[in-house]
C-alpha cells in the first residue's frame, strides 16, 4: 500500500471512528483489508483506498470500518467485573431504585455481544429479586457484521468455552452441532443498535449502569476524554462505570474516580464527593 | 505446588495437557485408565482432575462415580476433556459429580480459562 494512502486511511478511521492506528500497522490494515478488497472486486489495496476515497460507498465504507474493528470478546471476560456486578452493583442498584423499580445499563461497544449476554445471564440467575422490575440491557457497536453475530446470539464451540461456567452453557444455550445460540428468552432481553462512540449519546438515554470495557486503549486522549465525558452526561448521578483492566479515567478526566475497594469500577466524581460530605457530616 | 492428575488413553493428548499445566505451575501425574486414576488416587488424592471420557477398562464416568464414593473422593476438583460433546453427556457428568467439561479439541486458552473458573488458578 502507498504510504499516502495509508496516511489517509488513518486519518479516515480516526475521524470517523476514533480508531488510532500506529505507523507500524500497515500489516494489520493489509490482512484485514485484502478480504474486503476481493469482496468488492476491487484490484489491490491502493484501489481499494482510492475508490473510498473517491467515491465512499456506503457500503464499502461499512466493510471497511468493521474490518479494522478488533472484535475479540469472551463471556464473563476477567470474571471479577461480573461478580462485582453480582455481589455489589446489583444490589446497590435494586436498593436505590426500589421506587421506580427500573435499570438500564449500556454495554458500550459490545462487539459479538458476549459481555451483554453474559450481563442478562446474571440477571437471568437472579431473576427472583427482580421481579416487577424492569431492566433494560442496550448494547451497541459501530460494526454491523459484528451486531449481525450478536443479534443471531450463535457462538462456536470454543468461544462458549473462554470464560462460561458449564452450568450457565447447558441452561442458556441451544446445540446445533458444534454451534451454540442463546436461548430466545435470553436474547430478548438485549438491545442491539449500530452506534458510533464519536456521536451524541443524547438519543440513547439516561444510564444506571455503563459497561465501557476494554475500547478506550484504541482511542487517542482527546477522544477518550470526549467519549468519558459524554458518557457523565447520560449517566444518573448514583450510576457506575466499568472500564477495562488496562484503562483509567486518572489523567484522561475529572469526572469520574474509581471506587473505594472495586477495582474498574468508577462513579461520578461529583457524586462521591456529596456522598463523602454526607458521611462527614 | 497443586497437583493434577491428567486421565486419557492417549500419550499425546496427556503430553500436550502436561504440557499446559506445567506452565500453569501445577505438579502433573498421568494415567490411561479409569483403573489406574483410582490407584493413583488410593496412593493420593490430587487436587485436581483432567478427565477423558472413552477409555478401556474403565472410563472417565465409571471412574467419577467410584471417586465421589471414596474417602476423600469428593475433594478433588474434576474437570472433563472429552469429545463427548453433546448436552446429554455434559449434564450426565455434572450430575455424577463433574465441576467444569472442556469439549476437545482444546487448546491453552481454554484449559486455563476453566481453571480459572473452578478456583484452581
Amino acid at each position: 500500500m502507498k504510504p499516502e494512502n495509508f496516511a489517509w486511511l488513518c486519518r479516515y478511521l480516526q475521524e470517523n471512528t476514533g480508531l488510532v492506528l500506529g505507523s507500524d500497522k500497515m500489516y494489520l490494515v493489509e490482512s484485514r483489508l485484502m478480504p474486503v478488497a476481493r469482496k468488492h472486486l476491487v484490484d489491490g489495496l491502493d484501489a481499494l483506498i482510492e475508490t473510498l476515497r473517491s467515491r465512499r460507498p456506503r457500503e464499502l465504507e461499512r466493510d471497511v470500518i468493521d474490518a479494522m474493528m478488533t472484535n475479540e470478546s469472551f463471556f464473563f471476560r476477567d470474571g471479577k467485573p461480573f461478580e462485582q456486578f453480582r455481589q455489589f452493583v446489583l444490589p446497590r442498584m435494586l436498593q436505590s431504585r426500589a421506587t421506580e423499580r427500573t435499570i438500564r445499563i449500556w454495554s458500550a461497544a459490545c462487539s459479538t455481544g458476549q459481555e451483554p449476554y453474559s450481563i442478562a445471564m446474571i440477571l437471568k440467575e437472579e431473576e427472583a429479586q427482580l421481579a416487577g422490575w424492569k431492566v433494560d440491557i442496550i448494547a451497541t457497536d459501530i460494526s454491523h457484521e459484528a451486531l449481525a453475530r450478536a443479534r443471531s446470539g450463535i457462538y462456536s464451540q470454543f468461544e462458549v468455552q473462554r470464560g462460561l461456567p458449564i452450568q450457565l452453557l447447558i441452561k442458556y444455550f441451544t446445540q446445533d452441532g458444534d454451534r451454540w445460540q442463546i436461548v430466545p428468552e435470553l436474547r430478548a432481553m438485549v438491545q442491539f443498535r449500530e452506534f458510533n462512540l464519536l456521536d451524541d449519546f443524547g438519543p440513547l438515554g439516561r444510564f444506571d449502569v455503563v459497561f465501557c470495557r476494554n475500547v478506550l486503549i484504541y482511542f487517542d486522549q482527546a477522544t477518550k476524554a470526549s467519549i468519558l465525558e459524554r458518557i457523565s452526561r447520560i449517566m444518573a448521578p448514583d450510576g457506575l462505570l466499568y472500564l477495562g483492566g488496562a484503562e483509567t479515567v486518572l489523567g484522561v478526566t475529572d469526572r469520574f474516580v474509581p471506587l473505594p475497594a472495586h477495582r474498574g469500577i468508577y462513579g461520578l466524581a461529583a457524586e462521591m464527593q456529596r456522598m463523602r460530605f454526607a458521611a462527614g457530616a | 505446588m497443586k497437583t493434577c492428575l491428567i486421565v486419557d488413553d492417549s500419550k499425546v493428548i496427556r503430553m500436550v495437557a502436561r504440557r499446559i499445566l506445567e506452565e500453569l505451575d501445577f505438579s502433573i501425574i498421568e494415567a490411561a485408565d479409569g483403573e489406574k486414576a483410582m490407584e493413583a488416587c488410593r496412593i493420593r488424592m490430587p487436587d485436581a482432575i483432567l478427565l477423558d471420557w472413552n477409555m478401556p477398562v474403565m472410563s472417565g464416568i465409571d471412574f467419577l462415580r467410584e471417586l465421589r464414593k471414596m474417602n476423600g473422593g469428593d475433594q478433588p476438583v474434576v474437570v472433563f476433556c472429552t469429545t463427548e460433546n453433546d448436552i446429554e453427556h455434559i449434564r450426565e457428568a455434572l450430575q455424577a459429580g463433574a465441576n467444569e467439561y472442556i469439549m476437545k479439541p482444546f487448546d491453552s486458552d481454554i484449559i486455563q480459562a476453566k481453571f480459572a473458573q473452578v478456583g484452581l488458578l
